[in-house]
């Protein structure tokens, strides 16, 4: 009897167990520093320390003006619409982009092995650092790089063109370039699960390509859309690396403000800057799965 | 001499405690019976540029003590001695960080009667002055916050006192970089900066502090405005300084902001920019790379900044020691020396004098025509022989200072509109 019931209590703890690993890496590494910016955000704070207090000034001053100068935009609002801008630009871009090449892996190329060899080439831009691979684009896009001599040489031109680097355009295409590859990978992940029968059956039924396209292959890939969409939307909205080199820096993102927040040690600030973002990131996402539920159609 | 005087110091409880945690925690981790012959490791936190390898394996072969370079920028070091005081032994902060420093009491005052050289650091820092000249001080210059009141005061004396915040490492005179072959005329003054003829093709310097005091000697130069002090504006000085700037950028006077030493020599050697505010060794860099660059010095003067050490409260017994040591070496001229080689200046003159050779000493502190090629420390050549260092000599550079790196009063009020200026 006695050893029954021993069994039966270890075997009840035993799921806490084996989740407790990721339940303490989760609360050390995520709630535990998400609990401290977001008391951060409400201290006090001057050039040289920050004491505990619990004041919406931070927050005040991430808005400051922001009523006042309507229908001007304040700082946080034109600082957040540039991004929105950038985010919508390359969602599509990338979502064009990626839902092409995945449907090409799912569907015309054949071969596991074929699959995998073009996969590996998707993952060629990560083979160098993140900062080289910007900076590269000078000698390439510049106003004495290799498409404008081109331009020039073949007499399309007179004068270099300038908006091909430090402009929108070439923050775009950065974005585009490195984030692709996100999308690619769950749209294929979602399009290889598709029963090939269904399309065979939707032919039959007398659909056209463009008809299973958009009534078989589109739905069926949804939750890879999703997945896709946030990461490439989470990953502009909190970017500044890109937007700062491609951008010549003369381009606001919220995480350069942040950035040049903390280094002028304005923590509890940059804090409430931070939350704000993460409402903004946390809403974006909420309404992307209204969407799709993508738990249910994993 | 000084190095015996010890002054006897108030030692607090908790201070002993330290020390006591210090040795037993020293004594457990070093290995048994060798204690004593144990290296000092100091851990020397500044920004990458100062931290030479040449100058670590010297002070291993001079002092046998070990340094351990943290680079991180110049916002971290300020970031690290306010948050983690105890995670380095020796900081290499800018003068105009101590404002931000000092009052947090994590940086001691250094005793002046350990340092040997004390007395002969250059007066541009002790007095602000230069072979018997004022020199400008708008800003954070050295010689407001040279000085503590005490060892562990946070306030500074205005008056000499025998607490040093930082012993001065290198500083500099900043200008403007031009590009010669493309600009094709001479340039004199600040304003140039913002004129339409070089609309598209020029940059300014993304750091908020520095970028806005460069601006302001624009500004100034054009004539829109007599500043009181460009290191400490008003609101409605920081105001009307930022809209001459967003209406410049938004007219696309600017090609590109820089922010760190690679990108604007990149700007500058791909000519994408051919006028921009520029950090000295990165014009050396330019030029070293075949496309010529100078650093053009303009009738306004220039903007100064000040690096040097200070010691964290932290540190005590065979590490303080060891850091003074240090410190004394650091002036003896070897590392000063090879400081002015690369275009900087040195804090002890006649020490850094002695460890060069008469013809360096000629071109890089005199302006004279080089005699023979000018070398960097590492032997690639810099200059070849008959030409002259850009400012002329290093009275002439060092006293046309018109105003110092700084922290303003202003300073929340400053970042906001700066970040305004990025987003317009």
């Amino acid at each position: 009897m006695e050893r029954v019931h021993r069994g039966l209590t270890s075997r009840a703890a035993a799921p806490y167990w084996q989740v407790a690993p990721l339940a303490f890496v989760f609360t050390v590494f995520f709630v535990l520093p998400l609990v401290v910016t977001v008391a951060v955000s409400l201290w006090r704070y001057n050039e040289y320390s920050m004491t505990p207090a619990l004041v919406g000034d931070n927050y005040a001053a991430v808005f400051s003006g922001c009523l006042a100068e309507l229908p001007g935009l304040c700082l946080t609002f034109k600082t957040y619409l540039s991004t929105l801008k950038f985010c919508l630009l390359a969602w599509g871009l990338t979502l064009g982009l990626g839902f092409a090449v995945a449907y090409f892996l799912a569907f015309h190329v054949r071969s596991v092995a074929g699959q995998m060899a073009l996969f590996l080439v998707c993952t060629i831009p990560f083979w160098t650092s993140n900062v080289i691979r910007m900076i590269s684009w000078v000698p390439l896009l510049g106003r004495n790089g290799l498409v404008n001599s081109v331009l020039l040489a073949a007499g399309v031109r007179r004068e270099p063109l300038t908006w091909l680097l430090f402009s929108d355009f070439s923050v775009v295409l950065a974005f585009v370039h490195l984030y692709t590859m996100f999308m690619i990978v769950p749209i294929f992940n979602s399009m290889s699960r598709i029963d090939r029968a269904l399309l065979e059956a939707a032919r039959d039924a007398g659909a056209s390509g463009a008809q299973t396209l958009w009534n078989v292959v589109v739905p069926l890939s949804k939750p890879g859309i999703v997945i896709g969409s946030i990461f490439v939307i989470t990953m502009v909205m909190g970017d500044y690396m890109t937007i700062g080199v491609m951008g010549g820096q003369q381009i606001a993102s919220v995480g350069k403000v942040i950035q040049v927040q903390l280094s002028y040690l304005q923590f509890p600030l940059a804090a409430a800057n931070a939350v704000v973002l993460l409402a903004a990131v946390l809403m974006v996402i909420a309404a992307m799965t209204r969407l799709v539920d993508v738990r249910k159609e994993l | 001499m000084a190095d015996t005087t010890r002054k006897p110091t108030t030692v607090s409880r908790r201070d002993v405690l330290k020390g006591a945690a210090a040795l037993t925690s020293t004594a457990l981790l070093s290995a048994p019976a060798i204690v004593s012959a144990q290296p000092v490791t100091l851990r020397y936190l500044g920004t990458a540029v100062n931290q030479s390898k040449e100058i670590a394996q010297k002070v291993k072969a001079d002092l046998g003590i070990v340094i351990e370079y943290v680079p991180v920028t110049t916002d971290d070091v300020s970031k690290r001695i306010i948050t983690q005081p105890a995670s380095f032994d020796v900081a290499d902060a800018e003068y105009f960080q101590l404002r931000k420093l000092i009052p947090s009491g994590n940086l001691i005052g250094m005793d002046a009667t350990r340092i040997k050289y004390a007395e002969k650091i250059t007066p541009v820092f002790t007095r602000g002055e230069i072979a018997g000249k004022k020199i400008g001080d708008q800003g954070t210059a050295p010689k407001k916050v040279y000085y503590l009141e005490g060892k562990n005061s946070t306030k500074f004396s205005p008056t000499p006192t025998q607490w040093i915040t930082l012993i001065p490492t290198v500083y500099n005179a900043d200008t403007l970089g031009i590009r010669p072959d493309l600009i094709k005329r001479p340039i004199a003054s600040w304003s140039e900066l913002l004129n339409a003829e070089f609309k598209g093709k020029a940059s300014i310097l993304n750091i908020p502090s520095i970028g806005i005091m460069d601006a302001a000697m624009v500004v100034e130069a054009m004539g829109k405005h007599k500043y009181e002090d460009k290191g400490n504006m008003t609101k409605p000085e920081i105001d009307l300084t930022m809209k001459a700037m967003i209406e410049a950028k938004k007219a696309g006077q600017f090609r590109a902001f820089w922010k760190d030493f690679n990108e604007s020599v990149n700007l500058m050697a791909s000519g994408e920019v051919v006028i921009q505010s520029m950090w000295s060794p990165a014009v050396t860099k330019v030029r070293s790379m075949g496309v010529p660059c100078i650093y053009q010095p303009l009738k306004e003067g220039y903007r100064a900044w000040a690096a040097g050490f200070g010691l964290p409260k932290t540190l005590t017994g065979k590490k303080l020691d060891a850091a003074y040591d240090f410190i004394n070496w650091f002036l003896s001229g070897w590392a000063g020396a090879f400081l002015n080689r690369q275009g900087y200046y040195s804090a002890v003159l006649e020490t850094a004098k002695a460890h060069m050779e008469p013809y360096e000493w000629a071109y890089w502190m005199e302006g004279k025509p080089a005699e023979k090629d000018i070398k960097a420390p590492d032997g690639t050549l810099l200059e070849k022989a008959g030409t002259t260092r850009d400012g002329g000599s290093y009275e002439a550079r060092m006293g046309g200072v018109a105003c110092w790196n700084a922290v303003m009063d202003e300073n929340d009020y400053m970042v906001r509109k700066w970040n305004e200026f990025i987003a317009a």
